[in-house]
């Protein structure tokens, strides 16, 4: 599983590279994010994103399109369960370890360290 | 935003010529050379990611948990090297091949709330954690409801 | 009572104002780079023990006033003006070093071009017959412009290839009505002129417009060409706005030669990853504080253009999708 993980989550990043070099000068890395988390929901709604994570497991799940195909998975399979009120929970409970993982671990460094300049 | 009140002398280049001499002049950016980078650090990362799944998943961990946690792992991973100061190094040489992966979603998080740190800890660190993450969540988990609401529509 | 004006934007001084004394303080990358030998304190590292790298800015203005006024040998009572301008927000590395200065302060922003104006303006200052001498103090920070008008050191993110990078350096003159130096002969205060780059990478396109302006002006009002002067030095275009303003002129009929430089171009070697070159209003402050300084004194240089140019613009006015204004500003040394 390991050398295509390589090859599909290298893939996902020169599209990253490709919409930085070739798009609007202005555009940072939060644009980027953005656009990946985003793409990721709708792709993922679409069915078009769960073939990606079957060929490339991490390759496709580390990569931040990855977080926005949980996202909309997990608002489908609430809606499935308990209706319309799983549109809002669904998204946010299936991603909710990487998300506080986030909130907690970037706090905890962000305390840690100091800039290095 | 050309001024066509401009006392004489002035300049003489129009606002169109002025534009293809900045193309002319700017270098651009050395795409292949990004791309192969981008290529081959995104593609290291996402298979730590992979190693990380495959040991969780040996030491008895479910698929699906595995993966959450590998993600988790890796958030970490990326949070502790920008502590560091190596993250942005990583960068640097690896362009989107650092900021796709969730690595780099962890370095966005860190990098502002670090450095906003002499701003207090509640408007400093506690704000800028969210620069790139609260737009991120935003338009994360608004695409997710609105694919909920229509995948409820429609069934 | 129009006697010092000349032409369309262009002062001559009857009396012109002596460069009594110069002081700089720079950052390790700068004191690593070609024009290192130059500078009077180089320091260890970015912050140089300080809480923040706000207040090493500050600090790093105020050692540099506190030594040009030691080199001259002046004292404080005479000095009737302290002017001074820096990239933050409200000046604030300016204001905190004014604070401890305790002089009257006129506190100046024209981004990169802060040098050359307050060059200007305490000139006028002097030969007006409003100040005995006049303190200039200018400065910029990497880390706080970066924070401040882009992103966070830390972010892993490329730089494009027509970037600046930030100069860590401050610079200080004192001018005096007599005294031996240099001399101050006349200024030329530029125009706002915006080509529309949006490019905010790319600041030297932004403001090489309002340089060749700046140029074509001074030289109109001066009667003068480039070949009168030794060394024309802008601060700071970068190599690819030293380009396009070469470019720009030509186009207009001046043809500058090899003696127009960029302070930006000098201040670094291309060993050292700085892309495009030197920026911020530190930049042209140091380099001029520092060779220029030196070289005129020694005779090297006997007349010297010094066209300091800013990017008009905030983080809030990019964000709303304005472009970036371009100033120059030019003052004539001569020794």
């Amino acid at each position: 599983m390991i050398i295509p993980a390589f090859i599909v989550g290298g893939l996902i990043c020169v599209m990253g590279q490709l919409l930085m070099d070739l798009t609007a000068p202005n555009i940072t890395p939060a644009h980027v994010l953005v656009s990946f988390v985003t793409g990721g929901a709708i792709l993922g709604a679409l069915g078009w994103y769960e073939p990606l994570i079957k060929i490339g497991g991490a390759g496709a799940t580390i990569p931040l399109s990855g977080f926005g195909y949980s996202l909309s998975k997990g608002a489908m399979e609430a809606v499935g369960e308990r209706g319309l009120l799983g549109a809002l929970s669904g998204g946010v409970e299936a991603t909710a370890v990487g998300i506080a993982a986030a909130v907690f671990f970037g706090y905890l460094m962000s305390m840690l360290f100091n800039p290095k300049g | 935003m050309e001024n066509k009140s401009m006392r004489q002398p002035t300049i003489v280049v129009t606002p169109e010529e002025y534009k293809a001499l900045t193309k002319q002049y700017t270098p651009k950016p050395t795409i292949v050379k990004n791309v192969v980078r981008a290529f081959i650090v995104g593609g290291i990362i996402c298979s730590i990611g992979q190693v990380i799944i495959n040991s969780y998943v040996i030491l008895g961990m479910p698929q699906l948990e595995a993966s959450a946690a590998a993600t988790a792992t890796m958030i970490f991973i990326g949070a502790f090297l920008t502590g560091l100061g190596i993250y942005d190094k990583i960068g640097k040489f690896g362009g989107a091949g650092s900021i796709v992966p969730v690595t780099g979603f962890a370095n966005s998080i860190v990098s502002p709330a670090m450095e906003f740190k002499r701003e207090g800890y509640v408007l400093g660190v506690g704000a800028k954690l969210f620069t790139v993450a609260g737009p991120v969540m935003v338009y994360g988990i608004s695409t997710s409801i609105v694919v909920g609401i229509i995948f409820f529509l429609l069934h | 009572m129009d006697l010092k004006r000349r032409g369309n934007q262009t002062v001559v001084f009857a009396n012109p104002p002596v460069i009594l004394s110069s002081y700089t303080v720079v950052g390790p990358k700068e004191g690593e780079g070609p024009l290192g030998k130059t500078f009077n304190k180089i320091q260890k590292d970015q912050i140089n023990g300080e809480k923040s790298w706000e207040v090493t800015e500050s600090k790093m203005l105020q050692e540099a006033m506190q030594g040009a006024i030691d080199q001259a040998g002046i004292p404080k009572e005479e000095i009737d003006f302290m002017l001074a301008g820096d990239l933050l927000n409200q000046l604030i590395s300016s204001n905190f070093a004014a604070r401890q200065m305790a002089l009257p302060f006129i506190g100046l922003y024209g981004a990169c071009s802060t040098m050359a104006l307050s060059m200007a303006v305490g000139s006028m200052l002097i030969d007006g017959g409003f100040a005995r001498h006049v303190l200039i103090g200018v400065s910029s920070h990497h880390d706080t412009a970066e924070r401040q008008f882009r992103l966070p050191t830390e972010q892993g993110a490329q730089r494009a290839m027509c970037a600046q990078w930030t100069v860590t350096g401050a610079g200080s003159l004192l001018l005096g009505k007599n005294g031996n130096g240099p001399r101050i002969t006349s200024a030329t205060i530029g125009r706002v002129l915006d080509f529309d780059v949006n490019d905010v990478n790319n600041m030297g396109a932004a403001m090489a417009p309002a340089v060749s302006d700046t140029i074509i002006n001074h030289l109109h009002d001066l009667q003068r060409k480039p070949q009168d002067y030794d060394l024309i030095a802008s601060g700071d275009l970068g190599t690819v706005g030293l380009a396009l303003a070469g470019e720009v002129l030509k186009k207009s009929g001046v043809n500058m030669g090899a003696q127009f430089t960029d302070c930006g171009v000098l201040i670094y070697d291309s060993s050292q990853d700085v892309h495009s070159g030197g920026s911020g209003c530190g930049c042209s402050s140091v380099v001029f504080s520092g060779t220029i300084m030196q070289r005129i004194k020694a005779g090297e240089l006997k007349r010297v253009l010094l066209v300091g140019s800013g990017a008009l613009h905030s983080a809030t006015s990019m964000l709303q999708g304005e472009s970036i204004p371009g100033i120059g500003h030019a003052v004539v040394i001569e020794a």
